[in-house]
């Protein structure tokens, strides 16, 4: 996508979704507040591993394990009496970095179907983790023992100002990523894509970079975690099961991958594809299923391949 | 004498049951520019990868710039002064012309952990690449998407991203692969340009561009060197002529 | 904690091992030679064990619905190869594993829409029911034995077919040079679904004989999947005789962490931690050796790919 075209559909996206409270207001729909306060959290998460998979080329299958850990991360300290928003966010991106760096340190020594495997290995093994630890719910989960606070007229228990301040936190990755990615280092992670074998023979020690943007990734999840285990009030280790991370990588796919604007709309498409199909059967999935395959066999561009006037712009 | 700038000894290579480097001994001596040629199948693209750093040799060593590099990875050794192009063109064919080559700088100005600033706006990459850019005669095609440039021009573009790394040894494996009669006449003009200034290491098929560029020939044949000299005592040697030509050459 | 029970946990590991095998024999063989993600196939193992179960409930005879749930496991990965598959040969592996993870989705929701949600409940086969005294003082299950026995014939069978039939050497062949192999003018897509075919039915196999000791409920294949991936990943792209390697050794360190680690930890820590952490640690334990092995031997201990 043309550098415009994306500025103007990220201004379009994020006003439409500054307007969604507003029309559901007038609309005497509350739901869909919390719908689209949803949607804009796994856009967080999803817009994250665009930055890994869309740019750098990086089909990481375990992503979803950082949602986790980001919500564990709240929640674990809120058992302990621990509320603060400015303790419990920067805790969850920092387990959340940590972790990724680790998995990183191992996982990306390998490369095409071994790392695929290997990172979906070991978001599944965090998985299994948070299933045995008991004093944390186990398989069963826990519930959130209050909000995260954030101090003064921040109240996250008011559902418009916990939606503004997603709202804030998209808008902030958004414009971040986009400086990110045209920087140096932006450049370096695409050009992994492109050809890491020439990056190398040109001199770039590429295994620093791609780690540095799979922490980078696993942070910024993490925190979708924790706004995620706002958004529930209660999580389970499920939000660290590899199909979680599958539904991220839609996401990611079904928007365009390398726009980072597309993977909110696709994390707009299908949550509201979810909304929309399971109100018809409570067996959608088997609707979506070949619905995903028709759309990786025919329609690989996206969402914002298929906006007129944009160019496909995938790998 | 002063110790040549590249230094090959006893280095092996295998593949399973196929001896593909076995026992080569070379030297390069600082600005002058070597060819190695041989038939099809002599191993000359497998020699290129071990001296590049893409391929382990299983014995052997290679000096460069008075130290040991047999270990050391591809990107270490670009920093020490080694540059390589392609046999089959490998760009970032998304990028343009001039992002290729700007790349190229920028891996050799400091590291790329900076996040805010556009690297487009960088002038201390952008203006070195369009200067190589210019010396390699791609300066008009700057903003094109390297995926669409003419074969010819790619493979302008790989000389391009090579010099850009301010290197002190060229490794360029069949730098006119592909190209036409024109296209090369460019090519070897260019290369003549660089000889000198940058020591050259180079394979080739056309014996043309050979006799045009290099100061010494080695012949590869079945993954040994059997002949290395100036061009002329090549041209005239036996068991050359014999493994290129597979007749006696009359006594 | 006796020597015997260290022996029955020990067969536990290899029953275990033996299942692993069983899928992963034919994903390896797929990943190898069709350079496929294929993240359904843990589909296929769960397809064998409904069908196994539909069958004996049909028939009332466990042989006959061995042999119809292995045919009818057989003809559906077949369908899914032709129908989903084929496309897919060419793509780059996120496209696999999105079409993959799509077919997932809707293998799980179609068993749940024909059998509900519910684990269904299927019963040792009488036959094969009982103990069977292997020592003195040790009393292990028919059933559990026979898994093992017929996983080490499979596995048997597997190398007669791969190191001495003309099948096995293009299946060799395939798994390290799949281009070299297409340009010897063999039938490649008949190759595949072959291939295919083999590992749908072997998946099958795991499956149904699964049904009596796991639970058969949706999303059974997935739980398994992951550990069929470590599998491969350790021993080794392609490589049968990796995955024979890795299915075992993954078995047992799997089982014996689970009875073990707790107790063996509450020599050394309090009971109460030992509590806690010990299934904890048990869980990571197959992933942490999957780790170790990569940071040794990145490629799995026996790949078959050398060149591509």
């Amino acid at each position: 996508m043309r550098p415009r075209r994306r500025a103007l559909v990220t201004i379009v996206t994020l006003a439409a979704l500054a307007a969604v409270p507003v029309i559901a207001g007038l609309a005497y729909q509350p739901f869909y507040l919390d719908l689209f306060r949803r949607i804009m959290i796994f856009a967080i998460a999803a817009v994250s591993l665009d930055i890994i998979l869309g740019y750098g080329g990086m089909v990481s299958l375990g992503h979803a394990a950082y949602l986790g850990i980001g919500a564990y991360a709240v929640a674990v300290p809120a058992l302990h009496g621990i509320h603060s928003a400015w303790l419990q966010w920067p805790l969850a991106m920092a387990l959340s970095g940590l972790a990724a760096l680790l998995i990183g340190a191992v996982s990306l020594r390998t490369s095409g179907v071994y790392f695929i495997m290997i990172t979906l290995a070991f978001a599944q093994m965090l998985y299994y983790i948070g299933i045995s630890i008991e004093p944390w719910g186990g398989d069963d989960g826990m519930r959130l023992a209050g909000r995260s606070q954030l101090g003064g007229p921040l109240d996250l228990g008011d559902p418009h100002v916990f939606y503004y301040v997603v709202l804030a936190l998209l808008a902030a990755l958004l414009l971040v990523g986009e400086r990110v990615v045209e920087a140096r280092f932006g450049t370096v992670i695409r050009a992994v894509k492109s050809n890491e074998a020439r990056l190398q023979a040109i001199g770039v020690a590429s295994f620093r970079y791609k780690l540095a943007a799979f922490v980078l990734a696993g942070a910024v999840c993490g925190l979708a975690g924790a706004l995620l285990a706002n958004q529930t009030e209660y999580l389970t280790p499920s939000f660290m099961h590899w199909t979680r991370s599958g539904d991220i990588i839609v996401m990611v796919i079904l928007g365009g991958m390398g726009t980072l604007v597309g993977p909110v709309l696709g994390a707009a498409a299908l949550l509201l594809l979810e909304h929309v199909l399971s109100a018809w059967t409570v067996h959608w999935q088997v609707i979506l299923g070949p619905l995903l395959v028709l759309v990786v066999l025919y329609a690989r561009g996206g969402l914002s391949s298929v906006l007129p006037g944009v160019g496909a712009r995938h790998g | 004498m002063a110790e040549p700038l590249l230094a090959v000894r006893g280095l092996r290579k295998r593949f399973g049951g196929l001896v593909a480097t076995d026992g080569v001994d070379l030297e390069v001596a600082e600005g002058e520019a070597l060819a190695i040629i041989g038939p099809n199948g002599a191993g000359k693209t497998t020699l290129i990868g071990q001296l590049s750093g893409d391929v382990r040799p299983d014995a052997g060593t290679i000096r460069f710039a008075g130290a040991d590099v047999t270990a050391l990875p591809a990107a270490a050794r670009s920093h020490r002064g080694l540059a390589r192009s392609f046999q089959i063109t490998s760009i970032f064919r998304e990028f343009t012309a001039l992002d290729n080559v700007a790349l190229a700088v920028q891996a050799h100005a400091g590291h790329s952990f900076r996040f805010w600033r556009s690297a487009r706006a960088e002038a201390v990459l952008r203006e070195p690449a369009r200067v190589i850019l210019a010396q390699v005669g791609l300066e008009g095609r700057a903003d094109v998407v390297a995926g669409t440039l003419a074969h010819g021009e790619q493979r302008q573009l790989e000389i391009a991203m090579a010099l850009a790394t301010r290197p002190r040894l060229l490794l360029l494996d069949e730098p006119v692969a592909g190209m036409g009669a024109d296209e090369s006449q460019r090519m070897v003009q260019l290369l003549r340009a660089l000889r000198g200034r940058h020591t050259i290491v180079l394979v080739e098929h056309d014996m043309d561009v050979v006799f045009a560029l290099a100061d010494r020939i080695s012949v590869l044949v079945y993954g040994r060197v059997i002949a290395t000299g100036a061009p002329e005592t090549i041209r005239l040697d036996a068991e050359v002529r014999r493994a290129y030509l597979g007749e006696e050459v009359p006594g | 904690m006796t020597w015997l029970l260290v022996v029955e946990q020990m067969l536990n590991g290899l029953q275990l091992g033996v299942m692993l095998f069983l899928v992963a024999a034919g994903l390896t063989l797929v990943f190898g030679i069709m350079n496929l993600v294929n993240l359904a196939h843990g589909s296929l193992y769960m397809v064998g064990a409904y069908f196994g179960v539909a069958f004996l409930g049909w028939t009332g005879s466990f042989a006959a619905s061995v042999v119809l749930a292995l045919l009818a496991t057989l003809l559906v990965g077949m369908l899914v190869e032709v129908i989903a598959l084929r496309t897919l040969y060419e793509r780059d592996h996120l496209d696999q594993v999105l079409a993959t993870f799509g077919l997932i989705l809707f293998f799980n929701e179609l068993v749940a829409i024909v059998w509900g949600r519910a684990a269904l409940f299927a019963s040792v086969p009488p036959a094969l029911g009982g103990f069977v005294e292997l020592l003195p003082g040790l009393r292990y299950p028919v059933y559990r034995a026979v898994i093992i026995l017929v996983g080490l014939a499979v596995a048997l069978l597997l190398y007669v077919v791969v190191s001495r039939t003309r099948l096995g050497m293009l299946i060799r062949a395939g798994a390290s040079n799949r281009t070299m192999v297409a340009a010897l003018g063999v039938n490649i897509r008949l190759l595949y679904t072959v291939v295919f075919g083999f590992g749908a039915a072997l998946a099958g196999l795991g499956g149904l004989m699964a049904g009596p000791i796991y639970t058969v409920q949706p999303g059974m294949g997935e739980d398994l999947l992951i550990e069929v991936l470590v599998v491969i990943v350790i021993g080794g792209i392609g490589s049968i005789r990796g995955a024979l390697v890795g299915a075992v050794v993954v078995g047992m360190v799997d089982t014996l962490g689970r009875a073990f680690l707790k107790p063996l930890m509450a020599t050394v820590v309090s009971p109460a931690a030992a509590d806690s952490a010990g299934p904890a640690l048990a869980s990571m334990l197959v992933y942490i050796l999957m780790a170790t092995v990569l940071c040794f031997r990145p490629q799995g201990l026996f790949p078959a790919v050398r060149s591509r």
